[in-house]
């Protein structure tokens, strides 16, 4: 996910200093205002495209948290006869990335307090921790919780059935982590698992459009009128994302 | 100090559907008209271009067009006894956020309300008794009626380009479209859309079963199509990513498709956009407004001076900008006194999930109105007295999108994660309808908008205050319409069906649906509606208030179309109210 004010600044212009500008030319109106008169102000070729994930290192995890990361996400969506799973297909990259982003600090989130102790269940997010927080705390808390239960292995040296056992029971809060929900830690894990095996690669997940080729969803082609004239029929054509398709070489 | 600014004729706060409608209206009348706008300018070849319009993570799960909750959001909880806490993050509604506003990410679903729906409480008393009204409910009938809004219902769509079938016109009922829709003058400008497998499914087993399936009026349109304000519009390609995302295509109806090419032309007109109105201000005397307070990008506060001032944001901060400029009297729950925050309405949502096997439903190919839907189910088309509760859905089954972020269903009883998941999910894409109720939202007392005591928005103005919660009647009514949706899904042939039902409280996380209503209802009494029927404060006479912020009660659909008929029903009393400024109502 890329801020707008990034997106600009990779034009080499900030909207900002359009708006100032603009507001220039018109002294009678405050100068932090844009103001559109006369004519839309859009310009062939400008948009906002999200910069593509380079993938390669990590920019928020520690060695031993990517390394766990892969093996949790590798469990959720396993690499099997139907095609890679959401390791294989970067989603330890993806997650990694977003969570550097906005997304990772809830920079678009309401963050003032005061944080309640008892919100109701319909009362949503009222956690005052970010997603980098929860991964920073939540990993940590699974390494103390499992070393301590699993006679000092980490998540990463046990077994793929311990590893599922525990998984499970993070999912329905069975077990109890030193200072972190368990809960909200797998919680994280497997809704960002599902956003990077089935985004558009361009964020670093669903690699190869592994996750897409999986259920058979043509990406970004944008003119599906041929499908609807020939209901209840296969389609035959691959996918295609932003960045267009391997075939077509480096974009 | 705000430093004041020369005068205008009239300032339009907020630059969406009716911000953008009320404001070409009143330019090509030769009106000088500035529109303020807090969220940025936005355009199809800008924002929504083709290489970068399909993106599901940054739009859908992301929210990259939505407000966003650090600017504001509002508190919520469900009945008075408890403490509301912050909306921290968008789940059941997404207010837009910039021009265009939520008229830019729609699903472009365009109903008109049944001519019933606009005297529901005399017409259930009438028919079943005043028994049959839910305890505590605050039901009005609307000041205005079906015939009186159907002119301008037809020039909301005729500027939308809506695709659809008629079902009535002029009294005629017309094969393949709604027979329970009120009358029309003439029918939809383009044809209806092409519908998908499971439409067709859909449409069979509803008509074995004796209802009554048409194409759902469609703001997705057919064919290319130019309207009477000369904007041009392209044939929707089925792409399946309508609500949520910007149209790459012109093909979707917009403020920016179907007004803003007409209106940016209008040489009296300008917009400012970032700029946030922090308060109508007004006369000495409380009785006229002045203009509008607004903080622009920098922080700078500004005094815009006008003679007319339209209230146009999204409903829910319609009801915040009169609170907090102390237009009108605030609703006071206990006392069961005030108008401003009285009758806050949602919408329910309850339906199947159908599994079908060796079918290729294809879900990729969608778009957000395709759908087809019958009414029998809907207002007081069917015989109330066995079940016990007011109101009733339109039941559709819809065919959105296949994006596989958030679609990508399992049959119930398949693991959630793991090898097994992997598969089903892999089995299950092609497979699966849904069939759907979109319910009615009666008005009660304890259900309404205020504000918070605890928490502000960056301004440190404080934050709207949301006590709503679903009632007894709409429980009955939406899980009666959940069994219905059922019936017709196994008549189609499912294999397997899973019922959604409305159980439990509202609450904030689950998406549902951005239908707010209420808050600044119209009325014929002072005492028990904000604005008169012409949507003018009955305070203020020079301001008036547009969006579903007005409707007494929410019905069995979409809120758009009857959003986009009652500005142009305001339209023509401003034209008025210009000639002979003050009351148009005498209370």
């Amino acid at each position: 996910m890329s801020q707008r004010a990034d997106d600009l600044h990779h034009t080499g212009i900030t909207r900002r200093s359009l708006l100032a500008s603009a507001a220039l030319l018109i002294t009678t109106t405050g100068a932090g205002a844009r103001v559109v008169t006369k004519v839309l102000p859009w310009r062939p070729n400008e948009a906002y495209p999200v910069k593509p994930v380079v993938p390669g290192g990590y920019l928020f995890f520690t060695a031993i948290e990517a390394a766990t990361v892969d093996a949790i996400v590798d469990r959720l969506i396993p690499t099997d006869e139907l095609g890679p799973g959401a390791k294989d297909a970067g989603v330890t990259t993806f997650i990694d990335r977003q969570l550097t982003g906005p997304y990772g600090g809830h920079d678009w989130l309401y963050m003032q307090g005061p944080f309640s102790e008892k919100p109701l269940p319909t009362q949503g997010l009222q956690s005052p921790l970010t997603p980098r927080q929860q991964y920073r705390l939540g990993l940590a808390a699974l390494h103390g919780y499992c070393t301590a239960t699993h006679g000092g292995r980490g998540f990463i040296q046990i077994n793929p059935e311990e590893q599922d056992k525990l998984l499970a029971a993070m999912e329905k809060g069975e077990v109890s982590f030193p200072n972190f929900s368990s809960r909200t830690l797998f919680g994280a894990i497997y809704a960002n698992t599902m956003e990077g095996y089935f985004a558009d690669p361009i964020y670093g997940g669903n690699r190869d459009m592994a996750g897409w080729k999986l259920v058979g969803f043509p990406g970004v082609r944008y003119d599906f009128r041929d499908v609807i004239e020939k209901p209840n029929e296969a389609y035959m054509l691959p996918p295609v994302s932003l960045q267009g398709r391997p075939a077509w070489g480096e974009r | 100090m705000a430093r004041r600014l020369p005068r205008k004729d009239v300032v339009v706060i907020g630059l969406g559907w009716t911000g953008s409608i009320v404001s070409l209206e009143l330019a090509r009348s030769g009106l000088d008209v500035v529109a303020i706008e807090r969220g940025p300018w936005r355009d199809t070849a800008t924002d929504f271009n083709i290489g970068t319009a399909a993106d599901e993570l940054r739009y859908a799960v992301r929210h990259d067009l939505f407000l966003r909750p650090k600017q504001e959001t509002l508190t919520m909880r469900n009945n008075p006894s408890q403490t509301a806490l912050p909306i921290r993050k968008w789940g059941s509604f997404l207010p837009g956020n910039g021009v265009g506003g939520a008229g830019l990410h729609w699903n472009g679903q365009t109903w008109r309300f049944l001519p019933d729906d606009f005297r529901i409480r005399s017409h259930m008393i009438e028919r079943y008794g005043a028994t049959i009204l839910p305890e505590g409910n605050h039901i009005q009938d609307w000041p205005v009626s079906y015939a009186e809004l159907e002119p301008y219902y037809d020039k909301f769509e005729y500027v939308a380009g809506i695709s659809g079938r008629a079902g009535n016109i002029k009294g005629e009922i017309q094969s393949g479209g709604n027979p329970f829709e009120g009358a029309r003058a003439r029918d939809y400008p383009t044809p209806p859309m092409k519908q998908g497998f499971q439409q067709e499914l859909f449409a069979k087993a509803a008509n074995d079963l004796g209802l009554h399936p048409f194409p759902r009026p469609s703001g997705n349109i057919s064919v290319a199509y130019t309207n009477p304000y000369g904007c041009s519009m392209a044939p929707c390609t089925y792409c399946g990513f309508c609500e949520w995302f910007g149209c790459a295509n012109y093909s979707k109806a917009s403020p920016q498709a179907c007004v803003l090419p007409a209106l940016i032309r209008q040489p009296s007109f300008e917009a400012r956009t970032e700029c946030e109105v922090t308060r109508v201000s007004l006369s000495g005397d409380g009785k006229m407004a002045t203009g509008v307070i607004y903080v622009d990008a920098d922080g700078v506060e500004w005094e815009q001076p006008a003679d007319l001032v339209l209230v146009c944001a999204y409903s829910l901060f319609n009801v915040r900008l009169l609170l907090l400029s102390g237009i009108g009297k605030p609703y006071d729950p206990v006392k069961d006194e005030g108008v401003v925050g009285r009758n806050y309405a949602y919408q329910t949502g309850s339906g199947t999930t159908a599994f079908f096997e060796d079918v290729k439903f294809n879900p990729f190919a969608g778009a957000g109105s395709l759908g087809i839907a019958l009414d029998d189910y809907n207002s007081d088309n069917f015989d109330h007295s066995p079940h016990g509760f007011v109101g009733g859905a339109s039941i559709t089954c819809a065919h959105t999108n296949g994006r596989p972020i958030r679609f990508h269903p399992t049959p119930p009883g398949t693991p959630t994660w793991g090898g097994a998941w992997k598969k089903a999910v892999r089995d299950t894409y092609q497979k699966v309808a849904n069939v759907s109720a979109q319910g009615s939202v009666m008005s009660y007392r304890n259900n309404y908008l205020d504000l918070d005591p605890t928490y502000k928005d960056p301004l440190g103005r404080p934050l709207l205050r949301m006590t709503f919660d679903y009632q007894d009647n709409e429980r009955k009514m939406a899980n009666w319409m959940a069994d219905r949706c059922d019936e017709i899904a196994k008549a189609m042939g499912a294999k397997a069906t899973q019922i959604n039902r409305l159980t439990g409280s509202w609450s904030v996380v689950p998406y549902q649906s951005t239908h707010n209503t209420g808050g600044a209802i119209l009325g014929s009494d002072p005492k028990t509606s904000a604005l008169n029927r012409y949507l003018q404060s009955w305070d203020v006479s020079n301001v008036f208030v547009m969006g579903a912020s007005a409707f007494p009660q929410n019905a069995g659909y979409n809120p758009t179309g009857t959003v986009g008929a009652l500005t142009y029903w305001a339209v023509d009393a401003i034209q008025n109210y210009l000639k002979s400024p003050g009351p148009l109502v005498q209370p």
